[in-house]
């Protein structure tokens, strides 16, 4: 294994270096150095209906140093690069944060500074990901731990035998990167997967031992899952086998997490290949819920202009054309209000846990 | 009150709508009974009220509300009628000014700052006054030369000088010490004069001959209760002001403090004598036509017309008599009632032309581009002098002026350290805005600004047009001084202490016009030097860039990389793609400035609008060489610069090089000795008399 990582990084150093040979045979040839970096935006995505999921097209953009425009940004990704490739030769993980601080400094002789801001910087270690088709995990960047897993799980991580059923109500924490070099699932005797957009709703499923009554892995990623949650989620779908179920609030940014889990982000499209799970399926909250679960309408809240806006983008999206998934967004705009899970509580604090989960799963009452 | 107040009644008499005063009352009996004076108790209290007796009660209309203002105000009329007589006497003026902290009773001298008496001393190098007049021009209200001729003046009315001395009076009980001679072979006269408030006539205390080591002119002395501090309206701010409308006086301040700042005289040329006119018909009242009408010396009304107003002439005056249906060859004393008003509708309904503007003597736009570069250090100056105009029969001019930026300052300072940035932190921005100076007759105005005519047409002026951030309502922001200045025969003051200029439609548009061209140019200058400085900062961005660049490419190849190389051949490429040496030569590297520019006087920025630069000076390429024009771009260094370190972007072509070798020069010659060639002036010898408003 230790061997694999060596040569990965072998080749993500190299593709950094290339970078600095680009500069250099530019600068020999008297030319402009200039970079093409993949476009990441709804433009340049198509979404692969065979494969079920988003894939990243062939626009690029230019970016060159000698133009007015783009030569700070020249400049800082080179910057980014050298971080990068410091943290290559080190073998060291880092997060975006350190990254801004590493390569934050003033520019000599003057009153201005590399990156002002972190929002500077993260885009460009995006857009060095997708331009040297390098993951960022392979670039040593973590993200923060922003999940949690509960469940009839085994996992070796650093040699430690962890049981995600013998860690209580609070589960383990995943790591950015679950990557097999860095993760291994030992053993898992579940039977399937559920997808938690909510951390305050994964807590009561645990507390209530939902999992183990369902045989089920729990898994949360704190509203917009991380990818070290996405990329568990897709090995158990993978390795396993499991069916992988998502549960979010019924909002239009709930619909967008399934489709996140389900077919990519289109910021990061290239990623879907490992990300994606095109099978996943949307368990709730569905905006048929509340009148099929009696949930009175004095616990939802009216959709803002926002909402209404997205949800109108949402409908557009290729892949949202199901014609169940068309008449589900167009149910919650016809009525004008968003549930949030939470809202389930206004039955029974257990109603999660005790009836609405269970009816769902024997009902087989899901969006693909 | 009444023991505080002898002379209440008397002093009531000049308010009549007020209620005379009553007389302690009796106790409990209503308003009517006892306490009622009859007509006859009344009257014995009536009496006449001397001015210097309203004056001394009122003294906030004179200007010494409060004893720093007070301060100030004895300093102005003092510098006011120093420079008046010199003027008039066609002598350049060198006036000093002498403020000294004088101990009160016993106590020692106290610190400037705590002081509460001062002893003021202003000397000019006049005419001198005549030994007979001396007394009565420092000790006795309204006595003076100004009052009663339409010409232009600092002062008035002539009370100024003599409120000052009666204030001084009235604060330390000390009189006013004078000296003056009328010339070298004259003796020299010395004088202690007090004013006596009942009757508004001087006592003498002292008379005497004595050796003076001046060879002519006027020093006065008044000791004052005051306060000195400096900042806004103060008399530094005032001698400051007073030094830039008027380059042509040497002005010498020795402070409490015992520094002697010195004011250099800019400008060698006496602004012209203005000549005195006679009223025009439109400026008159109906009260005043009627009180000429009695006084007329002329036998008939035709020739009174003709010749008691300006611009009326033989045969208009008939016209106008007929028109008004009153024979021409009527005497103009029998001119009464309704035949006099139909006689005024009359005149005031005929057209006639503007009055003559010979009376004004405008700064003129090089003494005021030379006052503003003397004092406010920028970058950019400009003038504008008005055509004159009319105001209800008046006749005014409007000058504006505008001085813009600090770059000649900042570029003697060291360039601050390189401080990093936090995150959420900014670069200081200026917020600063702008400075109005008012002036009337060449005198500064400190008070009341927005009380003034001239400052709501700066607020009215959109600024915004011309490349200056502006808020609603608010000055415009920026290192700027706006100079604005109002001559005229009589100007229109809202109030008797001379603070501010009353609004009148005609002048308020003239202001606005000059603002407006003023602001013009000053768009044109920034517009052009960002141009400038954006060319500058594309290719500072590659340069700065390049070093971040190489070194993150030396670090990626593991140290090894040849860095001077790639940096030259990377310096080669943003070079060429930066217009090269042509944008070199524009932003003057070759002879290196802070931001790229050339230190030199600029008079056209920039050579890519052509041969017909936009200011509006183009058309006076062919005037004579005593013309300035009227915007002047200075870098720093500016002393020093000669014809041939001068830039301009494109070769000048023929006729832009002729007009700029007419306007350098000239702007040169202001700092050195002579008057401009041409510049012949006639200058009348006026009487030794000295004038005082």
């Amino acid at each position: 294994m230790a061997k694999t990582k060596q040569t990965k990084n072998g080749t993500v150093e190299k593709k950094l270096i290339g970078l600095a040979d680009l500069v250099i045979t530019a600068a020999q040839r008297a030319k402009d150095p200039t970079m093409a970096i993949p476009i990441r935006a709804l433009s340049n995505v198509t979404f692969n209906e065979r494969k079920g999921l988003l894939e990243m097209g062939h626009k690029k953009q230019a970016r060159s140093f000698f133009n007015v425009g783009m030569a700070k940004k020249f400049m800082q990704t080179m910057l980014v690069a050298d971080a990068l490739s410091e943290l290559q030769r080190a073998e060291l993980t880092t997060s975006l944060r350190e990254i801004y601080y590493r390569t934050k400094h003033t520019i000599q002789d003057s009153h201005e500074n590399t990156f002002d801001t972190q929002d500077e910087s993260d885009p460009i270690i995006e857009d060095l990901e997708v331009s040297l088709v390098a993951l960022r995990e392979e670039l040593h960047v973590r993200a923060e731990n922003g999940g949690s897993v509960v469940g009839p799980l085994v996992l070796g991580d650093d040699g430690d035998r962890v049981d995600c059923a013998k860690l209580g109500k609070g589960g383990y924490s995943v790591p950015s990167i679950v990557e097999p070099e860095y993760v291994e699932i030992r053993r898992c005797t579940a039977d399937f997967v559920l997808l938690v957009e909510k951390g305050t709703q994964w807590n009561r499923l645990s507390e209530d031992k939902f999992w183990r009554r369902y045989n089920c892995v729990l898994l949360t990623g704190n509203g917009q899952p991380p990818r070290g949650v996405r990329r568990l989620a897709r090995r158990l779908h993978e390795e396993y086998r499991l069916p992988v179920y998502v549960l979010v609030d019924n909002d239009p940014w709930g619909y967008y997490i399934y489709s996140v889990v389900k077919q990519g982000s289109i910021n990061l499209a290239f990623e879907s290949q490992r990300m994606a799970i095109p099978k996943a399926k949307f368990i709730g909250l569905s905006s048929a819920d509340p009148e099929r679960y009696e949930l009175p309408r004095n616990v939802g809240i009216k959709l803002n202009e926002k909402d209404i806006a997205r949800a109108k983008e949402l409908l557009n999206y290729q892949w949202f054309q199901k014609p169940a998934w068309q008449a589900e967004i167009k149910r919650m705009l016809t009525s004008g209000l968003k549930y949030e899970l939470d809202a389930l509580a206004n039955k029974d604090f257990q109603y999660l846990t005790k009836k609405y989960l269970p009816r769902k799963l024997k009902e087989k009452d899901w969006l693909d | 009150m009444a023991t505080h107040k002898p002379p209440v009644s008397a002093a009531k008499s000049v308010f009549p709508s007020k209620i005379p005063p009553q007389p302690p009352a009796s106790k409990k009996t209503g308003p009517r009974a006892d306490s009622a004076v009859t007509a006859v108790e009344m009257g014995a209290r009536q009496r006449e009220i001397s001015v210097s007796e309203f004056f001394t009660k009122n003294r906030h209309l004179l200007g010494f509300d409060n004893p720093r203002k007070a301060l100030l105000t004895c300093v102005k009329e003092a510098v006011d009628n120093a420079l008046d007589a010199c003027e008039e006497a066609g002598i350049l003026p060198e006036v000093t000014v002498q403020l000294e902290v004088v101990a009160t009773g016993p106590s020692a001298v106290p610190p400037v700052s705590q002081a509460t008496r001062f002893r003021i001393t202003v000397t000019d190098n006049g005419p001198g006054i005549v030994r007979q007049q001396i007394p009565r021009i420092f000790a006795k209200l309204l006595y003076g030369s100004k009052f009663h001729r339409l010409r232009m003046s600092r002062g008035q009315q002539g009370i100024g000088i003599s409120a000052a001395g009666m204030y001084g009076q009235l604060t330390t009980g000390k009189p006013v010490k004078i000296i003056s001679r009328t010339g070298p072979k004259a003796a020299a006269h010395y004088f202690e004069v007090q004013i006596d408030t009942k009757k508004n006539e001087p006592l003498v205390h002292e008379n005497k001959q004595i050796q003076w080591e001046q060879p002519r002119g006027t020093q006065v002395a008044i000791e004052v209760e005051g306060r000195y501090q400096k900042g806004r309206a103060s008399v530094d701010e005032y001698l400051e002001q007073t030094s830039i409308a008027n380059p042509h006086v040497r002005l010498i301040y020795r402070t409490p403090e015992g520094d002697t700042k010195e004011y250099p005289r800019a400008y060698h040329e006496l602004p012209p004598s203005p000549k005195e006119i006679k009223p025009h018909p439109y400026g008159i009242e109906f009260g005043m036509l009627l009180k000429m009408l009695h006084e007329a010396k002329s036998q008939t009304l035709s020739s009174f017309l003709s010749s008691e107003f300006c611009r009326v002439t033989p045969a208009l005056a008939d016209e106008m008599c007929i028109a008004a249906k009153v024979s021409p060859k009527a005497k103009p004393r029998d001119i009464r009632g309704a035949i006099a008003e139909t006689l005024y509708q009359t005149i005031q309904a005929t057209k006639i032309m503007a009055p003559p503007t010979n009376c004004l003597s405008p700064i003129g736009e090089k003494a005021i581009l030379s006052g503003l570069y003397k004092q406010i250090k920028g970058e950019f100056y400009t003038a504008v002098s008005r055509p004159p105009s009319v105001y209800r029969g008046n006749p005014f001019i409007i000058e504006a002026g505008l001085a813009f930026g600090k770059a000649p300052d900042g570029a003697t300072k060291p360039e601050k350290p390189a401080m990093p940035l936090a995150e959420g932190e900014q670069e200081e921005g200026d917020s600063e805005l702008a400075r109005v100076i008012r002036y009337a007759n060449r005198v500064p105005l400190l008070y009341q600004q927005s009380a003034c005519a001239t400052f709501k047409a700066v607020l009215a002026t959109t600024w915004r047009n011309y490349g200056i951030a502006q808020s609603r309502g608010a000055l415009p922001a920026g290192p700027m001084v706006i100079f604005v200045h109002i001559a005229s025969v009589w100007v229109p003051f809202t109030s008797e202490s001379k603070e501010a200029i009353a609004e009148y439609d005609e002048i308020h548009k003239e202001i606005t016009l000059a603002l407006r061209e003023c602001g013009r140019r000053l768009g044109l200058f920034l517009r052009r030097r960002e141009r400038a400085a954006s060319e500058f900062r594309r290719r500072n961005i590659f340069e700065l860039y390049i070093e971040e660049v190489v070194e993150a490419c030396n670090r990626l190849k593991g140290g090894k990389l040849p860095t001077e190389k790639l940096k030259a051949q990377l310096h080669k490429i943003a070079s060429s793609r930066t217009g090269g040496i042509k944008t070199d030569e524009t932003l003057g590297k070759t002879g290196a400035g802070p931001e790229g520019l050339p230190h030199s006087i600029i008079v056209t920025a920039d050579g890519i609008e052509g041969d017909a630069p936009p200011t509006p000076h183009v058309s006076r390429t062919i005037v004579p060489v005593t013309e300035v024009p009227d915007g002047i771009r200075i870098e720093e260094n500016r002393p020093s610069s000669k014809p041939g370190r001068r830039q301009t972007a494109k070769p000048a072509p023929a006729k832009r090089g002729a007009r700029r070798d007419a306007a350098v020069p000239s702007f040169a010659k202001m700092g050195s000795v002579a008057q401009p060639a041409g510049a012949v002036r006639t200058r009348r010898k006026a009487q030794l008399t000295r004038k005082k408003r």
